[in-house]
């Protein structure tokens, strides 16, 4: 085998390696033109080209689009919002991803009256459009108080992202060895002793499926957003949204595309650290080994 | 320790009947094995009395106590897992600690605790190692460990050795008889092998099919076995099972075995229980140990209860230790127990020695034993 490859296959894998490689650039390209573009000032880019790299470089943009740019009333740049998407991602991920885990233990391990039927329910909420529950949600947010609050956008996010984390859960603790949770409950574990000290202990892949899933889903989310949160509480998906679209003065384009990079950092750099154990959780349990 | 008595106990899904009016006492170190085909209930009974299936009936009481309704944390009984069970996240100290820290044990006790269950199950090299890293067998001890490890009233035991290859199964089951006769606990053990039944309890219940079949001691089960079933169950090779009909003879009783178109063989039978008496006349099973017929050699003369008949050779299987032979007893198999070097041939003719000292007779019609 390895000597054929070495010489009939040799050509055919240059051409093959060739192929990936201008996809790979072809799939950069628009990273390539927002970042080379983030750091030129406005007039290079009106006056030139958008794939030259700068002659002049410069990071203004990049500080104009987190502390001074006009999104608010103020001109108060990118930063306060993106602490906005951050305690909203943050408590609304470990929250959802800890029902998730809660919600999979029950209907795995107690096996009720219309179970499956449950099960299908939460499932079913998953293909909801956001668009049908505006209104709703709305109404609710109100009744609850939690209208135009980093809260109430938690809690909206909560309740949508159950669906899925039960779903992650549930299958993945469906494989779970049953004489396990037995023998803790005959060793005195008791239900929540059960779901702490034995299961979440083997949730590791699970846990980082769900919660990358969770933190892109939610860094991600605009609708809601814009929907239910006012000045004081924009994401950062809003507020990048203000920016670009503000109609005042002439258009940042350099800004634009800082923000934007900005707004995508986070959900950047979790995929680079965990990507490897996103394939590897969601495998988990459909193979055996 | 402590007494176990199962009243009355039923379990039914629905309208299936999976356990039928289970009654068992067991004496403080006695050591109960449910041995029976799979899905005759014994596993269902076991986590009835471990707690995790609810009875549909009955009463369980251990040192008298009604435990029916407790939870399995507080029934103070230990069990051992036939996947063993062990906490793929914990070490094997932490293992064999993990039911003492739940009872909110003192540290420097627990500590002392696995250490001296280590050292008891010889794993004292391995508590710092995760499950993953150790063998079937040293994953077994490591159960049985954590079973010990919080001095319960009862040891149940699900099948434990049925995941390990043959050679340490043997070892094992040895070690676990020894553990029973030092610690002198109360265990129930559930086993599809009735191998280990006999080798291991000091009673056995057979079950089929959710019924209690016949519960007494090894010896009791294997020679006096209480129907067909236990009769065909327990026991490798087999009691032989052989149609007869019961005469009164002149001397006493008598079975006339039909053996194909010549007529039936008669056979006069020892002293046997008065029961007897009402069968003569009709049909019955005649059941025979296989280690209860011997070659006839030169010089030898029969004994009291032994009986002479002539068979022919059909299957030789040298199994070591002794080897067993098939015979055609017109037209019925009918396998012997031989010495080792025994010289046959198939097909060849032979003359045996068949004691009927523990002849045993079933109702051909109930199927039971006459006694």
């Amino acid at each position: 085998m390895a000597d054929r490859r070495s010489t009939g296959r040799g050509a055919d894998r240059v051409i093959l390696y060739a192929v990936l490689l201008c996809l790979a650039l072809l799939f950069l390209l628009p990273v390539y033109v927002m970042v080379c573009n983030s750091v030129k000032p406005l007039d290079e880019i009106r006056g030139g080209n958008l794939m030259a790299l700068p002659i002049a470089w410069t990071i203004e943009p990049w500080l104009t689009a987190w502390s001074t740019a006009q999104i608010g009333v103020q001109p108060t740049g990118l930063k306060p919002y993106f602490l906005n998407s951050f305690l909203l991602v943050v408590p609304a991920v470990a929250i959802s991803t800890l029902i998730g885990a809660l919600n999979g233990y029950i209907l795995t391990q107690f096996r009720f009256r219309g179970a499956n039927l449950l099960f299908a329910a939460m499932l079913f909420s998953v293909f909801i459009p956001f668009q049908i529950v505006l209104i709703p949600m709305a109404k609710t947010l109100g009744i609850l108080g939690l209208a135009g609050t980093v809260k109430g956008l938690v809690f909206v996010n909560v309740v949508y992202g159950i669906g899925f984390t039960t779903l992650f859960f549930r299958n993945y603790y469906a494989a779970f060895p049953h004489e396990l949770i037995r023998s803790a409950r005959m060793d005195g574990a008791d239900f929540f002793g059960v779901l702490v000290r034995i299961l979440l202990p083997s949730s590791g892949p699970i846990i980082v499926v769900t919660v990358i899933w969770q933190f892109t889903n939610i860094w991600n989310e605009f609708l809601f957003g814009a929907s239910f949160s006012d000045y004081s509480s924009f994401p950062i998906t809003v507020a990048l949204n203000n920016l670009v679209n503000s109609s005042t003065g002439v258009k940042e384009y350099n800004v634009h595309f800082a923000g934007a990079f900005i707004a995508a950092i986070p959900t950047l750099v979790v995929y680079l650290v965990s990507g490897k154990y996103f394939v590897r959780g969601l495998m988990a349990g459909s193979v055996k080994g | 320790m402590a007494t176990l008595d199962l009243i009355n106990v039923e379990k039914s899904f629905g309208p299936t009947k999976i356990l039928h009016d289970i009654s068992i006492s067991l004496a403080d170190g006695e050591f109960l094995v449910l041995v029976g085909p799979s899905g005759c209930g014994k596993s269902t009974l076991m986590n009835i009395i471990a707690g995790l299936e609810e009875p549909s009936a009955g009463q369980l009481r251990l040192d008298g106590r009604d435990i029916t309704p407790l939870p399995p944390a507080d029934r103070n009984i230990s069990m051992v897992f036939q996947s063993y069970a062990l906490y793929p996240n914990m070490t094997v100290a932490k293992n064999i600690e993990f039911p003492l820290a739940m009872r909110k044990v003192e540290k420097s006790k627990r500590a002392e605790r696995v250490k001296s269950v280590a050292k008891l199950l010889q794993i004292e090299h391995l508590l710092e190692r995760k499950p993953r890293q150790l063998s079937g067998g040293q994953r077994q001890r490591v159960a049985i460990g954590r079973a010990l490890a919080r001095e319960p009233r009862l040891y149940l035991f699900d099948e434990p050795l049925s995941n390990l290859d043959a050679q340490l199964r043997l070892d094992m089951r040895t070690e676990i008889k020894k553990l029973h006769q030092r610690l002198g606990a109360t265990i129930v053990y559930v086993t599809h092998d009735q191998i280990e039944a006999m080798t291991l309890a000091t009673r056995i219940a057979v079950m089929k099919g959710g019924v209690l079949q016949q519960l007494g001691t090894p010896y009791e089960v294997y020679n006096r076995p209480a129907n067909i079933f236990v009769a065909g169950f327990m026991g490798s090779p087999r009691m032989n099972l052989v149609n007869a009909r019961l005469m009164q003879n002149s001397s006493g009783l008598a079975l006339d075995i039909q053996t194909g178109v010549r007529t039936p063989v008669r056979i006069d039978l020892p002293d046997m229980p008065s029961a007897m008496n009402a069968h003569i006349g009709t049909d019955v099973i005649a059941g025979i140990r296989a280690e209860a017929v011997n070659l006839v050699r030169a010089g030898m003369v029969a004994g009291p209860t032994e009986r002479v008949f002539d068979a022919r050779v059909e299957v030789i299987e040298p199994t070591g230790a002794d080897t067993l032979v098939v015979l055609d007893l017109g037209g019925n198999e009918f396998t012997v127990r031989l010495e080792p070097d025994v010289s046959l041939k198939p097909g060849q003719d032979a003359r045996f020695f068949v004691d009927l000292a523990k002849l045993v007779c079933f109702d051909a019609k109930t199927e039971r034993l006459i006694a």
